[in-house]
């Protein structure tokens, strides 16, 4: 890429935290395409660039692998949900055949706390020959705890000041102004189940060392994370560190970093000189692979007759489980989404000796958005208003906590929109009958921002090779949301070839740096940074074209494959320019450039259910859900429709069948698998409807498009809880809302 | 069922996709651990290990099964179909896997291919009800079913063939 490096300034959010970074640049952005250029690659459906191997059982995922010599490893695991681990006698497990290694808090204390803090905790780690072996040397491990008080229950530990603390409070204009002028105020507290990922590949890898370096098969979201922390927690240099993760089976927000498996896993490599393979069972996912935590929430609204909400008070509790560093906040909907004069919300974090919570897919954001827009809809009810027309009413022009402008902001042709497809004109209060008397139908609608768009730091790098085919180098992951499929897109477009002609190696922290996939990140980080190294790419290219066909650089474009210059003038191939030159590589490099200060970023959309619900039995059909969603360009749109219709089956979880189950006594996991925790079927699955408002969003970056892994699930228990509150006037305040509590809502 | 062997690792004797394959492994061994650690078939994937969630879906004497349920010992003289097999049945199903987007991170993939590949085997051409009870066990966090549905009715004959 052609200029200096240059330090800038960037202005960034991820899962909800705004940063202002330094980034290094180099040379100048391009102007994203605008919205009437005509696309050849970008903005066309394609099937996915590694689908052959996904479906045919050929991908390699690192759950998969198997390398020479290598060891299993199984971790024990504290039966307590607090205690101090006083001695540990490994002698008739070490004597078992076949195992090679035990770690515990006496021999690396590094790696061990001396309490443990949920149950689930890790106490000590055994490598040995098989995964059956390694387990039954766990049962021979004796372990001598002492056993120390705790909380498991969110609301139990709310009561104790210790344990919670404030993190968050924001606040506009004056509510106790806003309630005195409201005609009507609601006063309404709603909670959230803790929800488990239960991403189908287990959290774990495979450590292998040669030498004093490192080389780590992690399934992960966040390879450069990983890379960081291991170095950090080994003292390695992250140069003698390598993460490698070419095909990854989900992670939602808890594969974002390394965990205690991956440093276990090295140690014990370290200590056998052979490769370990340590990869958690589901059990162990349920309990010690992050959360989506529990809340409470209290909010209070108040609004007038004519629609106008005149004040929003949100306060909300989040178990942080022992991990006493952060949790997302559910406060963040309330002082963004609604232009609302008066506003205050404070966020506790609440310490429980529970499993730790992670990220999960909009954390706080898709708790919240079930709280602010549960509430609106009660209280556009005692006002006797449209719950639709309330939230145009209070359509927020610009961002109502920053008072900026947003890049793009087009929710009302989502409303619009949304409310065609599903029928809103025919909604009545009260819901309208079904097939047969018990049965009752409804609609409900819920309002999603995200104000996650990416930003560097990440680079690209693009090689076009002499027969005319180009990789994409660039660390980044495919977690499964078709980011490979997207930068052969970005680069087949800019390099002018076909996308069976770019190969995307990714996956690799020697690659150049990518952001995790987290926080809808991916497309909007590093898609500008392959677009620009594809585009130096072609430069070059054309430099060395412009020799041969003697014509200046500038007047050679692209058409169907080839490079043509001037008007009618001469066709060649990229290979035609580049086989002269014996193995001449054109190496292309890009790099994100920062996001513009002085705008909102984000992503709008509204999703509208319709239920059937069975009064007597209090069981709740999803019919049908439509979700219109505006993300600026889309890349790839089957792919993203693909990521709407998963977000809004796992926001149906959410609202309807998901939630930890814990033994306050003794603080086990009582549904620690998949047959009593309830992920959604395909029975569950209802109709969905997916649209994209089609408006690039120009100024976001230069693809004009930002991410969509996270909007899809944020609004859809809030469009559900409102359905079933219309269909059956029962308002159910407490998540997952399963047939006892619909039923106790129905007899209230 | 075999004569009682064990409990130390006893030489194995599977039909596997047609080839004859023998292993030594522990009595215990299940199918699905046989398959991805003894023999290096991946296809079929461990994420419950209990029979909850159908990533590990094979086919046994043409019978959709859980391969985490089986021990491997039990599967002798029986005929074992897993992914890696491409039998007409599965080259279909992966075709129309990719041509509807029926996966995202693909790691249900197999178990949900072979689970309607058993489908295929008594119902060449499934409706939606059919498909909808094929993979009733076999979950998808990424949320793919819509596109699984309709991938597996058009790799039936039933599907309208849209490409």
């Amino acid at each position: 890429m052609a200029g200096r490096t240059r330090v800038v300034k960037t202005r960034s959010e991820f899962e909800g935290r705004v940063s202002e970074e330094l980034a290094l640049v180099q040379g100048r952005d391009l102007r994203a395409w605008p919205a009437d250029a005509e696309l050849r690659e970008v903005g066309r459906e394609r099937p996915r660039v590694d689908g052959v191997q996904r479906v045919s059982g050929r991908a390699r995922y690192n759950s998969d692998l198997v390398l020479p010599g290598m060891l299993h490893a199984r971790v024990l695991r504290s039966p307590h949900p607090h205690a101090r681990v006083t001695r540990i006698e490994t002698k008739r497990a070490q004597s078992l055949p076949g195992v090679r290694a035990i770690v515990h808090r006496f021999n690396e204390a590094d790696h061990f706390a001396e309490e443990v803090r949920f149950v689930g905790d890790h106490v000590a780690a055994v490598a040995a020959e098989s995964e059956a072996v390694a387990d039954d040397a766990l049962r021979l491990i004796d372990v001598e705890y002492d056993v120390l008080p705790f909380v498991v229950d969110l609301e139990d530990a709310m009561k104790d000041r210790s344990r919670a603390k404030r993190d968050d409070a924001q606040s506009r204009g004056d509510v106790r102004k806003g309630f005195k002028d409201a005609d009507a105020v609601v006063d309404v507290t709603y909670r959230t189940s803790t929800a488990l990922h239960n991403c189908l590949e287990p959290h774990g890898c495979v450590a292998a060392w040669d030498g004093d370096r490192l080389t780590l098969y992690e399934s992960t979201q966040a390879l450069f994370d990983v890379r960081s922390g291991v170095a950090e927690k080994l003292k390695l240099d992250v140069g003698d560190v390598r993460v490698l993760c070419d095909f990854m089976g989900g992670g939602f927000g808890s594969k974002l970093g390394d965990g205690h498996y991956t440093v276990l896993a090295a140690v014990l490599a370290r200590r056998t000189g052979r490769p370990v393979r340590l990869f958690l069972d589901r059990h162990e996912e349920n309990l010690a692979a992050g959360n989506r935590s529990a809340t409470v929430q209290r909010i209070r609204a108040g609004g007038t007759k004519d629609g106008r909400i005149t004040a929003l008070e949100h306060l909300a509790w989040s178990g942080t489980g022992t991990e006493d560093g952060w949790v997302a906040g559910a406060t963040g909907p309330s002082s963004t989404v609604y232009d609302v004069p008066n506003v205050r919300t404070e966020q506790y974090l609440v310490l429980t000796d529970t499993g730790p919570f992670c990220a999960f897919r909009a954390p706080g954001y898709v708790e919240g958005t079930f709280a602010l827009e549960s509430a609106i809809d009660e209280l556009a009810e005692r006002l006797g208003v449209d719950p639709l027309a309330m939230r145009k009413k209070c359509y927020a022009r610009r961002d109502p906590q920053g008072d900026r402008p947003f890049s793009l902001k087009r929710l009302d042709q989502c409303y619009a929109r949304g409310a065609e497809l599903i029928g809103w004109s025919k909604r009545k209060v009260g819901g309208t009958p079904a097939r047969t008397s018990h049965l009752r139908r409804g609609l409900g609608m819920a309002t999603q921002f995200w104000g996650s768009a990416g930003g560097p730091p990440a680079y690209a790098t693009v090689h076009l090779n002499v027969d005319g085919t180009a990789v994409v180098r660039s660390g980044t992951q495919d977690i499964g949301s078709g980011t490979r499929t997207a930068l052969a897109q970005i680069a087949a477009e800019e390099l002018g070839l076909e996308l069976g002609k770019i190969r995307v190696a990714s996956g690799d922290t020697d690659a150049p740096y990518t952001p995790a996939s987290g926080g809808s990140w991916t497309t909007p980080s590093t898609g500008p940074a392959v677009r620009l190294a594809a585009a130096d790419a072609r430069r070059q290219l054309f430099e060395v074209a412009a020799g041969l066909m003697e014509v200046r650089p500038t007047e050679i474009r692209f058409s169907n494959g080839h490079l043509v210059a001037g008007r009618g003038g001469r066709k060649i191939t990229v290979r035609d320019v580049l086989e002269r030159f014996k193995n001449y590589t054109v190496i292309g490099t890009g790099a994100r450039h920062p996001n513009p200060s002085d705008l909102r970023l984000g992503s709008f959309g509204a999703q509208f259910a319709d239920v059937e619900v069975d009064t007597r039995t209090g069981f709740v059909r999803v019919v049908k859900i439509v979700a219109v969603h505006q993300v600026g360009r889309v890349v790839n749109p089957r792919n993203a429709r693909s990521q709407v219709e998963g977000g809004v089956l796992q926001g149906l979880g959410f609202a309807l069948l998901e939630g930890r189950v814990l033994d306050l006594p003794s603080g086990h996991v009582l549904n620690a698998n998949l047959e009593d925790y309830h992920l959604p079927t395909v029975k569950d699955a209802p109709d969905i409807v997916v649209e994209f408002i089609p408006d690039p969003d120009a100024r976001s970056n230069n693809l004009g498009g930002i991410g969509l892994g996270e909007p899809p699930i944020i609004p859809t228990a809030g469009a559900i809880a409102n359905a079933i509150a219309n269909a059956c006037g029962a308002r159910v305040r407490t998540l997952p809302i399963t047939p006892p509590r619909l039923l106790e809502a129905l007899r209230r | 069922m075999a004569e009682y062997r064990g409990p130390d690792a006893v030489p194995i004797r599977l039909e596997i996709n047609g080839e004859i394959r023998v292993l030594h492994a522990e009595p215990r061994r299940t199918l699905l651990d046989a398959l991805r650690f003894d023999l290096g078939l991946t296809g079929a994937k461990k994420v419950c290990d209990r029979g909850d969630c159908g990533a590990c879906t094979v086919l046994l004497d043409g019978h959709a099964v859980y391969a985490c349920l089986a021990l491997a010992v039990a599967c002798e003289g029986k005929k074992i179909e897993t992914i890696e097999g491409g039998s007409p049945e599965v080259r279909s199903l992966e075709a129309a896997f990719l041509a509807d987007d029926a996966y995202q991170c693909g790691y249900c993939t197999p178990g949900q291919i072979m689970a309607l590949a058993g489908l295929l085997r008594r119902e060449p051409r499934p409706n939606e009800e059919h498909v909808r009870a094929a993979v009733a066990g076999n979950l998808c966090r990424c949320g793919a079913y819509p596109n699984i549905v309709k991938a597996g009715v058009a790799a039936g004959g039933n599907g309208a063939r849209r490409r």
